[in-house]
């Protein structure tokens, strides 16, 4: 199994730890009800060495993204400007959600999900060579050259990250959501997967520990896996493998906003989306009775059915959450009904975003 | 690992208290919390079904799964624990504490075929 460079540092905290698509993560260090808490309430931070960073260089750097990701990156005009996307098969499959930032008109930085970097290197490598464009594309999560993750996430983790990197304050206090700036050796962006303010920051593999130690030290909850699940599903937030894969489409995956399709660039998968209008809508469900919600539970409603992609229990609202595809006709507000081992369950259709800092929406 | 020797156990994860009345008081084992992580939602059965042994009974849910409770023997349930339904997590803070349900054995014999603190850690230890 494949491990993060901060692996010693979550077993000397206690980490539970599990195989994660290959890789030994935590998925707690003793309560992952309390570790949501503390990212939702005050500060939390986790370990996502495991993501990849990749990083695509040369004069057609621009050119390949712009063909390869179904989010338009000319929306990237300013150095550090991050924007989310999906790379698609010809067939208008997922084959990965990912962040690109813009750094400058021939570099670009990835960060494309842990159990797929292998088989999205492999895509990106195929693609470059067919379209013949000069760039070069550099996975930099292994080797002398190895950046590691660590995501700081909260209504305090900006000002933790201060407290613990003052050189970097300046370069990262005025940043705006979903952008980031260098700050010596580090990258820091404001962004991340929980629903709430905070940082995540890209670093030398060597110099993660001593950060990690350092933010623990100022108080930032070590939180696992397991809370990180509860809080990017609360935020409403795709699981790659789970509310999306190569099979769906992501305009029925609630990822329509991810795609471009107004421009007259073409891309992958381009050609089949346009041949395939939407089928499904990507919906949030609040369970009224008692249970808990999970994913491949069927949802029945009177315009037809519809399946439970990402379902758990969510600690801020103290009752049962889930995403769900959801026939076309299905409304906001309606009551549907989930099966639950034997019995059909009343659940509310809502919007897919449950909490936003702090708050609940629905 | 928490697994007391006058408790008896099943390959499931329940574990066993026979009462001096000869009913049995049931719940899940210290290892199968620790295992579940944070409960949230506990289901128990209705009082006086009666159940064979290994069916199903109960059903204990974390953040991250969910688990069935099998009945240890075979009998009629004659109590729940409140307690358990409403706050789940009294069963990570104390799994022997926080039992699920009692039941009344059709045959007292059963419970000699439960396995004891010994042979419950071997197959703790094997997984």
């Amino acid at each position: 199994m494949q491990k993060t460079v901060l692996n010693e540092d979550h077993r000397r905290s206690g980490a539970r730890m599990v195989d994660f698509g290959g890789w030994e993560m935590p998925l707690h260090y003793g309560s992952q009800i309390e570790e949501h808490h503390a990212v939702r309430r005050d500060a939390g931070m986790f370990d996502v060495s495991h993501m990849c960073a990749v990083d695509v260089d040369g004069a057609d750097s621009a050119a390949f993204l712009r063909r390869l990701i179904a989010n338009n990156i000319d929306k990237l005009q300013v150095a550090g400007k991050a924007l989310y996307g999906a790379m698609l098969n010809e067939a208008g499959g997922v084959i990965d959600d990912l962040i690109v930032y813009y750094l400058d008109e021939n570099s670009y930085r990835m960060v494309v999900n842990a159990s797929t970097a292998v088989k999205d290197l492999r895509w990106m490598a195929e693609r470059l060579a067919d379209w013949q464009l000069a760039a070069t594309i550099t996975a930099r999560r292994e080797g002398a050259d190895a950046l590691a993750m660590i995501a700081v996430q909260g209504p305090q983790a900006r000002q933790k990250v201060w407290q613990v990197l003052p050189d970097c304050r300046s370069a990262c206090e005025s940043l705006k959501p979903f952008s980031a700036a260098r700050s010596g050796d580090f990258f820091i962006a404001r962004t991340g997967y929980t629903g709430e303010d905070g940082y995540e920051i890209t670093l030398p593999a060597e110099q993660a520990s001593k950060l990690w130690t350092a933010l623990a030290d100022a108080g930032v909850q070590p939180c696992g896996l397991g809370a990180r699940d509860t809080l990017r599903l609360e935020a409403g937030m795709n699981l790659y493998g789970q509310d999306m894969d190569e099979t769906i489409s992501p305009l029925d995956a609630g990822l329509a906003w991810t795609v471009d399709l107004i421009a007259a660039r073409d891309f992958v998968g381009k050609a089949a989306l346009v041949a395939r209008a939407q089928q499904q809508q990507f919906l949030g469900l609040v369970l009224r009775d008692r249970g808990v919600l999970r994913a491949h539970q069927k949802v029945v409603s009177s315009e037809g059915a519809g399946e439970i992609t990402s379902g758990s229990f969510s600690p801020t609202m103290q009752q049962s959450i889930a995403l769900a595809r959801l026939p076309l006709a299905v409304a906001i507000g309606d009551t549907v009904e989930v099966a639950i081992r034997d019995k059909l369950l009343a659940a509310r259709v809502v919007k897919p975003c449950f909490v936003r800092n702090g708050n609940v929406l629905v | 690992m928490n697994i007391p020797s006058d408790l008896k156990y099943t390959r499931n994860h329940e574990w066993i208290r026979a009462e001096a009345d000869g009913t049995i008081t049931v719940g899940i084992t210290d290892h199968a919390q620790e295992l579940l992580g944070d409960l949230v939602f506990v289901e128990l059965p209705d009082l006086g079904v009666e159940y064979s042994a290994e069916q199903e009974v109960a059903v204990v849910e974390s953040v991250k799964a969910a688990s069935d409770v099998y009945a240890p023997v075979t009998g009629s349930i004659i109590e729940i624990n409140p307690t358990a339904v409403d706050s789940p997590e009294v069963v990570n803070q104390d799994a022997y504490a926080a039992w699920l349900f009692k039941m009344k054995p059709a045959a007292a014999a059963d419970l000699d075929a439960l396995l004891d603190a010994t042979a419950y850690q071997q197959i703790v230890d094997a997984t």
